[in-house]
């Protein structure tokens, strides 16, 4: 276990969440205040891509349009906010509520469904969302809707940039934690086990389908979770959540920091909004450059950063070590299967 | 609610769904045959409309135009398919979705850079500018040439699947590419062909969209998804099925935007109506494409696989 | 008695800090300029660029007296970017002001952060109703227009032409349904029918067809960028060009106007300002902004031109004192020289200017924008009743 920890796969994520820990005092000493809300952006969008992977990694899921979670998280805060409701823990039982029950109804629906069809349902969602949001006037419309009141839990609010990094770094730990245990408990290995041969797991008794369902469900009300802390650092819900082009993103996040692993959406939000950034820098036509990048990425493999890492570090020990971890090991990726349903 | 102004929304729907069967057509065969989800189509439609508005700039002919968009649409996806798309027929639907979503960015990027961010100006030729009087209604005959130009496509492919023997091979690769490929056919050939065909329809679409919609980058998005719904609800890899969903989207679509407001104003308060109306005439053909997911998965009039 | 070394050291001490004030004094302005210059909407956010980089330029690369610097953003007309881009400008930048801010979802998203901060903020492309209200800011200006301004001048124009029967049309978004709801305002005459379409539909043969059958005297539209070059060639393809009069506010104008062409002709169009505005200030930006970029400035142009003066105006008043500016921005609106006519801030921070109707005609082959009434004069908007700012 003591030399699991060492390998670079798992030592780098967790130095990861040690830097990102330690980000409010370096800024505050370097007196950049705007670090704070710039890393606070990524780790949402590391808790979005980690409830994402959990559909797509681990599930086979290919959910085009989990914006629409995101978008929905925003709203819990933004319209009982507008109505005057600032208590945190309303915000979140709305959010909890409605992402779940979306989640459920997106996924019975879409879940009938695989393949292409799958992408396309969920992408339609995602759209039908969008613009029932665009044509609600009284709440902001295609404007948005600023939020009047930001969650407070107590003493805890979370309108302030360090309470909601804070915040949402504590809840990056839990969800990548919980993902790592729910990777290896029977519910995970079935759900695993599902997205590499359905009919298999149905002939032993178990139903492929509702584990794909269990799974869509909590995977659409983390990333509303998610939408639920974006709401809070920009004081903003907005329909523009909604674009298809941010549920394009969130995939290409999970895939680039390695699907069905425990860390790799958070190296993959990590490295994505990462060279964003660096991009815009450069040059106003940024996509030109990012957009053939991710076309390598998907031409070279899917295996991404954190199975690059595993190869560095397997290149270093025996076969037979290899094969005895690949089993428990948190970083293993799944054999790369078809779709859903796919025979 | 008069009988001609149904009428002119029947056309207005019919060659709204003819301009989707064009693009659909292309796409739902690549889809079916080789089994590639290609977001990237309704780039190849934009390059289209580019090359068309640049041809008709330079030339002053519409036919050349047509062949302007259709030849370039051609040359890229033919470039595309060797170099990117046939590495990925093997793969996960995932890998494609990711590859042509990496493509859109680049290609509405590219869009940019060269031409600029204002959208370009193309005319509609001389010839069909005038309007067609039907019933005290006028009506383009530009619009009238496109569903013409929709329905001759339709024609002439389901000649070519039906009656000649490249179609039979292209039935044959729908059931079972392998067979095909074991029976000594060069199968690499016949993708790259077929996905060849699909970029051409697409540049023919864009071509014709030109002078009546706008060209500019990300053109092709909004027609894209559609174009998707209809490959769904019509049955992936069929092409009679994609000219009818074409058609139904079309309509649906057209005449739900035109009397769902007029409906629900009739049973709901006017500020209800004006809110409700709009957005649910745009959700129309997702409920629609919903539906038809729930009740029958495999589409309306599915490709039959071996 | 004191040494002539200590004098000597005193006097060079004391000029030595005199000096270094007035260095001080001498830093850059620092402006942050946030706009859409990228993605369809970006002719808007460089036009805007262009205009405000014009005016630095002739100013001799100063404003305010002091060497200017300007800072770009692109907020891909995205609330979430636009939000990241003006705290990065406040936190990180440190600007002494913002410039642009794109359009009104970008601006409202990040309205907060500006108020919370009190860096003078200038829209150059919004005026929403929320700010022009209750939301209203001591520190955040529209030099544009509140949103209302061109369709309420509009809805006067055709009342005073006597038009009995409108039809109305717009996306279906906050913007749109404020367009129709300015134009009611002010226009008493029958409303036939309110449409709204999805927000960048492309195809509106089947709202023309309804057009058509409706038989209105004139329809009022209001289809910013893609849409509007879609809608008024497809009205044009209808054959409906010559027979109903298209009134329109944002959707033929500086940017779509070299895309139209000759659909264009005959439509009317409100706004504040057009390169047609024949005024010596006028004549000399369109000549400069022509010579410069080849392409006749639209009324984007004109606005992030007028904001690049009205900062030099501010700065000069507010003299190096950061707390000074609103109050001094506000002063200036009144004074500096803008390019489309009389111009103040109103009580709410939002401009008190005229409106114009302008006409697209073909004269003598070529396609040009006429003056043909000022609806409004110095118009202000009815939400300034609701701001408590003194």
């Amino acid at each position: 276990m003591n030399t699991q920890l060492l390998r670079p796969a798992t030592a780098v994520p967790l130095l990861i969440f040690a830097a990102l820990a330690a980000v409010p005092f370096v800024a505050g000493a370097l007196e950049q205040p705007f670090w704070i809300s710039l890393f606070a952006r990524i780790v949402i969008y590391a808790i979005a891509a980690s409830a994402l992977n959990l559909a797509l990694g681990y599930g086979g899921l290919v959910s085009f349009g989990h914006a629409l979670f995101l978008g929905l998280g925003s709203y819990a805060v933004a319209l009982p906010a507008f109505h005057g409701i600032d208590s945190g823990w309303m915000h979140l039982a709305a959010c909890l509520a409605v992402c779940g029950v979306g989640a459920l109804l997106v996924g019975v629906i879409s879940l009938r469904t695989s393949g292409m069809a799958f992408i396309m349902i969920t992408l339609a969602f995602a759209q039908m969302g969008y613009f029932l949001l665009v044509s609600l006037k009284q709440y902001g419309g295609d404007d948005g809707l600023a939020v009047a009141a930001t969650s407070r839990f107590g003493p805890l609010d979370l309108g302030s940039p360090l309470a909601l990094y804070g915040t949402a770094w504590v809840v990056l730990v839990l969800v990548t934690w919980w993902m790592a245990r729910l990777r290896l408990a029977p519910f995970g290995m079935a759900l695993r086990a599902a997205r590499q041969n359905a009919r298999r797991v149905n002939a032993i008794g178990l139903q492929a389908r509702r584990l794909q369902l269990v799974a869509f469900v909590i995977s659409g009300t983390l990333c509303g979770v998610a939408g639920l802390l974006l709401a809070n650092l920009n004081a903003y819900a907005s329909p523009s959540s909604l674009a298809w082009t941010i549920s394009g993103e969130l995939i290409v996040m999970v895939v680039l920091g390695g699907m069905g692993t425990v860390f790799g959406p958070l190296i993959g939000a990590l490295v994505f909004m990462g060279l964003e950034e660096v991009f815009k820098g450069l040059t106003e036509h940024w996509m030109i450059i990012f957009g053939p990048l991710i076309v390598l990425m998907a031409l070279v493999g899917r295996r991404g950063i954190v199975g690059l890492l595993e190869s560095a570090s397997a290149a270093k020990r025996t076969k037979l070590e290899v094969d005895k971890d690949a089993n428990t090991d948190p970083n293993a990726n799944d054999v790369p299967a078809r779709s859903v349903g796919e025979a | 609610m008069s009988a001609t102004l149904l009428l002119a929304q029947l056309l207005n729907g019919l060659q709204y769904g003819v301009l989707l069967f064009l693009l659909a057509a292309g796409l739902t065969l690549v889809f079916g045959i080789m089994s590639f989800v290609n977001l990237a189509h309704g780039s190849l439609y934009m390059l289209g409309a580019y090359a068309a508005a640049i041809g008709y700039g330079a030339s002053g002919s519409f036919v050349l135009a047509i062949v302007a968009g259709m030849a370039a649409a051609l040359v890229v996806g033919l470039v595309l398919e060797v170099s990117i798309v046939s590495r990925l027929y093997r793969r996960d639907h995932l890998d494609h979705v990711l590859a042509t979503f990496g493509l859109v960015m680049f290609f509405n990027e590219l869009v940019r850079l060269v031409w600029g961010p204002q959208p370009l100006f193309v005319e509609v030729p001389q010839v069909l500018a005038g309007t067609v009087d039907l019933f005290g209604f006028t009506y383009p005959s530009y619009r009238f040439a496109i569903i013409v130009a929709g329905l001759l496509v339709a024609v002439a492919s389901h000649l070519l699947i039906q009656k000649t023997r490249v179609g039979m091979l292209i039935r044959a690769g729908a059931q079972n590419p392998q067979l095909v490929g074991a029976l000594g056919v060069n199968i690499g050939l016949l993708n790259a062909m077929l996905f060849g065909v699909g970029a051409m329809l697409a540049g023919l679409a864009g071509a014709m969209a030109g002078p009546v919609l706008s060209v500019q980058s990300g053109m092709g998005e909004p027609v894209l998804i559609t174009t998707l719904v209809v490959i769904v609800i019509g049955g992936i890899g069929s092409v009679n099925g994609a000219l009818y969903a074409a058609l139904i989207v079309g309509v649906v679509d057209t005449l739900g935007r035109v009397y769902l407001p007029m409906l629900i104003r009739l049973v709901a308060e006017r500020s209800i109506a004006d809110a409700a109306g709009p957005a649910l005439a745009s959700m129309s053909i997702y409920l629609l494409m919903a539906v038809v997911l729930a009740l029958r998965p495999q589409g309306l009039f599915p490709a039959r696989r071996g | 008695m004191i040494s002539r070394d200590f004098r000597s050291t005193v006097v060079a001490v004391a000029v030595a800090a005199a000096l270094s004030t007035t260095l001080g004094a001498a830093q850059a302005a620092t402006i942050g300029f946030v706009a859409p210059l990228s993605g369809p909407q970006a002719l808007v956010g460089q036009d805007q660029l262009d205009g405000f980089m014009l005016a630095v330029e002739q100013l001799g690369g100063q404003l305010g007296g002091q060497p200017a610097k300007v800072l770009k953003e692109d907020d891909q007309l995205k609330p979430e970017v636009g939000q990241q881009a003006v705290r990065k400008l406040i936190d990180k930048d440190k600007v002494d002001a913002i410039v642009g801010l794109s359009f009104s979802n970008v601006l409202m998203a990040s309205l907060p952060r500006l108020a919370e901060s009190g860096v003078v903020a200038l829209a150059t492309n919004a005026g929403p109703s929320p700010l022009a209200g209750a939301q209203c800011k001591a520190n955040i200006f529209s030099l544009a227009w509140q949103n209302d301004g061109a369709a309420e001048s509009m809805g006067k124009f055709a009342q005073d032409r006597g038009i009995k029967r409108v039809y109305l049309m717009a996306p279906n978004y906050q913007a749109g349904k404020d367009m129709l709801a300015g134009f009611k305002r002010f226009y008493k005459g029958q409303v036939v029918d309110e449409v709204y379409t999805q927000v960048n539909q492309p195809d509106y043969s089947a709202e023309l067809a309804q057009l058509q059958a409706a038989k209105p005297d004139a329809v009022f539209v209001f289809y910013p960028g893609g849409m509007g070059i879609n809608f008024v060639k497809q009205m044009s393809q209808a054959g409906m060009s010559g027979k109903l009069p298209l009134y329109s506010v944002f959707t033929v104008d500086g940017t779509t106007l070299p895309s139209l062409r000759e659909a264009a002709v005959g439509t009317i169009s409100g706004a504040m300002y057009d390169a047609a505005l024949d005024t010596p200030d006028n004549r000399k930006f369109v000549a400069a902004f022509e010579a410069k970029y080849k392409r006749t400035p639209s009324l984007y142009a004109a606005t992030g031109f007028d904001a690049a003066n009205l900062l030099d105006v501010a700065l000069r008043k507010a003299g190096g004192d950061a707390k000074k500016l609103p109050a001094a921005v506000k002063a200036a609106g009144s004074e500096f020289k803008s390019v489309r006519g009389p111009f103040r801030f109103g009580k709410n921070n939002m401009p008190v200017q005229d409106y114009y109707a302008f006409e697209t005609t073909r004269d003598g082959g070529k396609l040009t924008t006429r003056l043909i009434g000022t609806p409004l004069a110095a118009h202000a908007d009815p939400y300034a009743a609701q701001c408590t700012l003194p």
